[in-house]
């Protein structure tokens, strides 16, 4: 793999044919894993990433619990096959760094204070590696966060920008990634706040102002591909009273919470219900579709990601 | 206790916060006092060290001859590690760096590589067999707040005044490490909405989100880092870009240029 002479044609189309402006085609499927509490397979152009929730659940060791609140840990892993050339298996600094920040992009949105002593956990793995992992990796975690049943205030929605040959793109594909001249992912929840931003290569600042405008029409873009998946999983609710053995069947409810009063309560029952030690499922579990059917997000400004593969550093 | 401490400190900031006013004195985009030392190492092909009011680094260039990664054959590498000494402050452990080191670090290093501020073909010896691997080790001496700033100066104080030992290895005479660009970092810290320029150390730990801007001699940005458990607003994000470009032309012109 050598760069490009150009990266944009004649008709100023980038290498895949795609406008400056334009994702690659995501594809996001929920509740894939059985065993885990909220899952999520996401294709995002050639990546392919695996999302897992496990939790709320208790804290070992005991000396971690936080009195006050639950936990949240994120552990960002690529398999060893996920690239050319094979990586060794297991943390690395990249990892460890990306791990860090990704948990830092779902921490304001997360409802941790429900759940004391409990921990959440969402194990993120990706299986091909296709420039924009960390960006992947966290949409699809927010999907199964939401699948877990998981309150949060709204979705986060990840997407990178960067600059090749001077001009803006959003979503960099592989070679964009590797020889551009910059990198920008962005995690937004969907009021617009930003929980992940890092970049590297160079931006002026003026180009900067421009990038983030153009990140927040990709995590928009994103956000409405990540409700629409969620719908399809949870349409099935919408038009039925929902009964409490058919609610049993489906255990996983994306709760996003509104921050009414009665969604708290609400929430804090689930938790207890979740944590404690006897589970009324049936009374508990029934509320949350009805919470997830108001699923209201906003919008959510659209962050692109860009993974830099395995790079040595 | 520690954690009952931290709210009373975070009350403590937070309503001299509201008064416009932080725990040492300082405006806002107020900086510390910073102090650079170059070439206090003589072991060392190149060393700094850097003071942030309290907050003490020292930073140490080694060079030695390697091989080059595959995918780049042409170009030398560098190495960038943080040591969160425990001598530095009562609640760093001794052993392998964990994930803030790793942060820091990477991030440190990302200033560094980005900016090019190093000529890295320079360093390439022999295309695909032998560079020069150019080793940065950040050693943390005193955390009074802000170390990721602190290392940030340092690392490319002490690549200033980097000689490459090219006689030692007979590759021909020594030269000075090929220097294009001089990156500043510069950290903010988001407290109640309002941001904070170099934090101290009770200020970073009560703000739970910080904002690391890496910048250019020509006000270009080429490392950005958002670190902490909270969100920033947009707005904030563009804030803390310009302000962050200001303040790095004053640090780099204060204390770069006269190296």
């Amino acid at each position: 793999m050598s760069k490009p002479e150009k990266f944009f044609d004649d008709e100023g189309l980038r290498l895949d044919g795609r406008r400056v402006d334009e994702i690659r085609p995501m594809k996001i499927e929920v509740g894939v894993l059985s065993r885990a509490d909220g899952s999520c397979y996401l294709e995002w152009g050639n990546n392919k990433v695996l999302a897992g929730v496990f939790g709320p659940r208790e804290l070992h060791p005991r000396r971690m619990q936080r009195p006050d609140t639950a936990i949240v840990r994120y552990r960002y892993s690529m398999a060893a096959f996920s690239v050319e050339d094979r990586i060794r298996p297991g943390p690395n600094r990249r990892a460890t760094e990306i791990s860090k920040v990704s948990r830092e992009a779902f921490e304001p949105v997360v409802l941790t204070h429900l759940y004391p002593g409990a921990v959440i956990d969402v194990f993120a793995e990706v299986l091909q590696a296709d420039a924009g992992t960390r960006t992947a990796a966290i949409n699809a975690a927010t999907i199964a966060l939401a699948d877990a049943g998981i309150p949060m205030k709204g979705l986060v929605s990840a997407c990178a920008v960067g600059k090749v040959d001077g001009k803006l793109v959003l979503d960099l594909g592989k070679d964009e990634d590797n020889y551009g001249d910059a990198d920008l992912p962005v995690a937004m929840t969907q009021d617009g706040d930003v929980t992940l931003i890092q970049m590297d290569g160079n931006l002026t600042q003026d180009e900067f102002k421009e990038a983030m405008e153009l990140v927040k029409v990709g995590c928009k873009q994103i956000l409405e591909i990540q409700r629409e998946a969620l719908k399809d999983k949870f349409s099935q609710f919408d038009n039925e009273e929902i009964e409490e053995e058919t609610v049993v069947e489906a255990p996983e409810s994306e709760v996003e919470v509104e921050e009414t009063i009665e969604a708290e309560v609400v929430m804090t029952e689930e938790a207890e219900s979740e944590i404690g030690d006897e589970v009324e499922e049936d009374d508990e579990n029934d509320d949350e579709p009805d919470e997830y059917t108001g699923d209201e997000p906003d919008e959510n400004t659209d962050d692109e990601d860009v993974e830099e593969g395995e790079t040595n550093e | 206790m520690s954690e009952v401490l931290s709210n009373l400190k975070k009350d403590y900031v937070y309503n001299l916060m509201l008064k416009g006013q932080r725990e040492d004195g300082r405006a806002f985009d107020e900086m510390r006092d910073i102090t650079v030392e170059t070439n206090v190492i003589d072991k060392a092909e190149g060393s700094a060290k850097v003071q942030y009011g309290n907050t003490q680094v020292l930073v140490g260039v080694k060079l030695q001859l390697g091989t080059p990664f595959p995918d780049s054959p042409d170009v030398g590498v560098i190495i960038t590690s943080i040591e969160l000494n425990p001598i530095a402050s009562p609640s760093f452990e001794s052993g392998p760096p964990r994930e803030n080191a790793i942060e820091m670090a990477r991030v440190t290093d990302r200033g560094i590589r980005e900016s090019g501020a190093i000529d890295l073909k320079k360093l390439c010896i022999t295309e695909g067999e032998k560079v020069w691997m150019l080793f940065i080790d950040v050693h943390v001496l005193n955390d009074e707040g802000n170390i990721l700033d602190a290392a940030s100066i340092g690392a490319i104080a002490a690549l200033m005044t980097t000689t490459i030992p090219a006689e030692r290895e007979g590759l021909g005479e020594n030269f000075p490490m090929p220097i294009r660009e001089m990156p500043v970092g510069i950290s903010l810290v988001d407290i109640g909405g309002e941001l904070m320029v170099d934090p101290g150390r009770n200020e970073e730990a009560v703000c739970n989100t910080k904002i690391s801007i890496t910048s250019n001699q020509d006000g270009s940005i080429c490392a950005m880092q958002k670190s902490g458990e909270g969100a920033l607003s947009e707005e904030q994000v563009l804030k803390a870009v310009t302000l962050a470009c200001e303040k790095a032309a004053k640090v780099r012109e204060n204390h770069l240029l006269k190296i």
